[in-house]
């Protein structure tokens, strides 16, 4: 009967979606459109296909398929996004790789959220639900709730991955950075993300331990916060059903401020809040010892929640903001210093007693140095939200390197330890197939993003600088080219970077690869491993 | 009053002390006498079920000893 159910959904949204593509106004519409029939009518195939079949699924281990999926996922769209944000740097320093026969799709104004959305949404966002659901398996004592509605967050997300990106190149989008997504693909993934919290919240309800492990309040501020977050921001009148092209509800100061409460506190939930609760997991079993203090994590979190809500206007300062909300955006964020880097001295005191690991485990090697960006970072981000180093350092590319020490240093690094311990757990291995690729992976992931950061400080503080200089009778004594032909060679330098990274990257891959494929099973089968 | 000026005044003041309030109450909560025991176990969470669920009669962690010491 249920088989029937999908099979009339998958059957109505194909038809729907064909009759959609026929009447679409714009390319990017008729494109996505043409997407989700082609998914539904898979899926309605799929679906007559294993109609009737017998499906015995083992419910009495733990869902590790969809980790499993979301592991690949989360390595194979790392390296797509770090491929295009390596092309788009040289982009900036080579003009001549905007193509022309590529006018309008492949430039660097249609790649740059490309990049942005599959960095963050892609590869982070794959890397928090794969987590976020495996750790509150194991720290619950129980499965997941929901069954199936764990692929469905998966496959639904995976969707919304493709209609953005194809989005992005065709022309549809927002305008709105880090919320690109036209009004349909906000839509869907509202439903995956009900559904998400859903099948997250029920797990957690339905826990065998007393307590609710740190970690999963982190993964589950993470989850509410960017559902209010998602649906403010994104509340628009689409100008045809059939169109791509939607208008915003709010207008001039109001929207940029709503753009940027939820812009920093994308980064402060999606990729703090959810990336501290992969911390508070991976570290602790990695070093093989508990949280260096149940206490301070405690603090850490409701710090965390109850300030960082409030830092966004510190990406308005000497707009038309009023004074008094920038000064307030500007306070939060320089108190907000204390929580960041209680958390940690939290994760990196977790060692204590254990240092020796530094030198034998490259994998807690990259968990370390990525608290040691998360610190970096939370110190860097305070100051500049400070008004008069604003004034400096606003729309210059300090803010894009402040940006890749977060996302490559903490972000990046903390994924990779998470897969590193992750693969063999989840393919029941002994061990990864080489530690010295790992380190090979640790060092050029490090100096790739040592040489990104440091030539965005210099290029930064250069450009600002000469923006503001002015001779004696109090002319600007540069013009805009002037301060691009000068940041030629830390643009070079930035795309070496680039390069270095995902060099790193791909050897990971091929370093998962080979755990999987020829690394013998652990000597000790893990218990009712569930037939998936 | 309009709206605006009305949920201003209210953020101002009231909203403002129940969230400072809440947060204070959240650190002397952290801190109260016998946390420590508790919190100890609770930090263990992570080492007790790696492979498989817990069975179903077993409902509270707390009686399981430490996963090391």
């Amino acid at each position: 009967m249920w088989d029937y159910a999908k099979m009339v959904v998958f059957g109505v949204i194909a038809v729907l979606a064909a009759i959609a593509a026929n009447y679409a106004r714009d390319i990017a519409y008729l494109v996505n459109a043409l997407t989700v029939m082609l998914a539904a009518a898979g899926m309605f195939i799929y679906t007559v296909r294993t109609a009737g079949n017998e499906k015995t699924v083992d419910t009495s281990g733990y869902m590790d398929g969809v980790v499993r999926a979301g592991v690949i996922a989360t390595a194979l769209w790392g390296v797509v996004g770090f491929a295009a944000g390596t092309f788009i740097a040289f982009q900036l320093a080579f003009p001549s790789l905007n193509f022309e026969w590529a006018q309008g799709y492949a430039n660097f104004g249609r790649l740059r959220p490309l990049h942005t959305s599959a960095v963050i949404f892609a590869f982070g966002g794959n890397a928090l639900i794969a987590t976020s659901f495996y750790v509150v398996q194991r720290t619950s004592a129980t499965r997941l709730w929901g069954g199936n509605a764990g692929w469905f967050v998966f496959w639904g997300y995976q969707l919304v991955i493709v209609l953005a990106a194809t989005g992005y190149l065709l022309g549809a989008t927002q305008s709105k950075e880090y919320a690109e997504p036209e009004w349909y693909v906000d839509l869907w993934l509202t439903v995956v993300w009900v559904v998400y919290l859903a099948v997250f919240l029920g797990t957690i309800i339905k826990r065998k331990e007393k307590h609710i492990y740190v970690a999963n309040w982190f993964y589950l501020a993470f989850i509410v916060t960017v559902a209010m977050l998602h649906v403010v921001n994104n509340l628009s009148v689409p100008v045809s059903i059939f169109g791509s092209k939607s208008v915003q509800v709010f207008a001039g100061v109001q929207d940029a401020m709503t753009q940027w409460w939820y812009g920093h506190n994308a980064v402060g939930f999606f990729l703090t809040a959810g990336f501290l609760g992969m911390m508070y997991y991976f570290v602790p079993k990695q070093a093989e010892r508990p949280v260096y203090s149940y206490k301070l994590s405690i603090i850490h979190f409701w710090a965390l929640i109850f300030l960082y809500i409030w830092a966004g206007p510190h990406h308005l300062h000497y707009t038309a903001l009023p004074d008094w909300a920038g000064t307030l955006g500007m306070v939060f964020s320089v108190i907000l210093w204390m929580p960041s880097w209680g958390g940690m001295i939290n994760g990196l005191m977790t060692l204590s007693g254990a240092w020796d690991k530094l030198r034998t485990d490259p994998v807690i090697r990259m968990m370390v140095i990525s608290i040691g960006f998360y610190g970096m970072s939370t110190f860097e981000g305070p100051m500049m939200s400070i008004r008069a180093v604003n004034s400096l350092s606003h729309y210059t590319d300090w803010t894009i390197g402040h940006v890749h020490s977060g996302a490559l240093g903490w972000n990046g690094m903390i994924t990779f330890g998470a897969l590193y311990f992750l693969v063999p757990k989840l393919w029941n291995r002994e061990r990864l197939y080489s530690l010295t690729l790992v380190s090979w992976h640790f060092w050029l992931a490090t100096i790739g993003i040592i040489l990104y950061a440091a030539a965005m400080w210099v290029t930064g503080i250069m450009e600002g600088l000469m923006w503001r200089e002015v001779d004696a009778q109090g002319f600007l004594v540069n013009s805009f080219a002037d301060t691009v032909a000068a940041k030629l060679p830390m643009y070079v330098v930035r795309g070496t970077g680039g390069l270095l990274f995902i060099a790193g990257a791909l050897i990971m891959c091929y370093n998962l690869w080979k755990t999987v494929v020829s690394v013998p099973a652990a000597a000790e089968a893990p218990d009712a491993v569930p037939a998936e | 009053m309009d709206t605006y000026s009305l949920l201003r005044e209210f953020a101002d003041s009231w909203a403002l002390l129940a969230m400072t309030v809440f947060f204070l109450g959240v650190i002397v909560w952290a801190f109260r006498p016998g946390s420590t025991r508790g919190y100890r176990d609770t930090a263990n969470i992570p080492f007790r079920h790696e492979n498989k669920p817990a069975c179903d009669d077993d409902t509270n962690g707390a009686h399981i000893k430490e996963a090391r010491t």
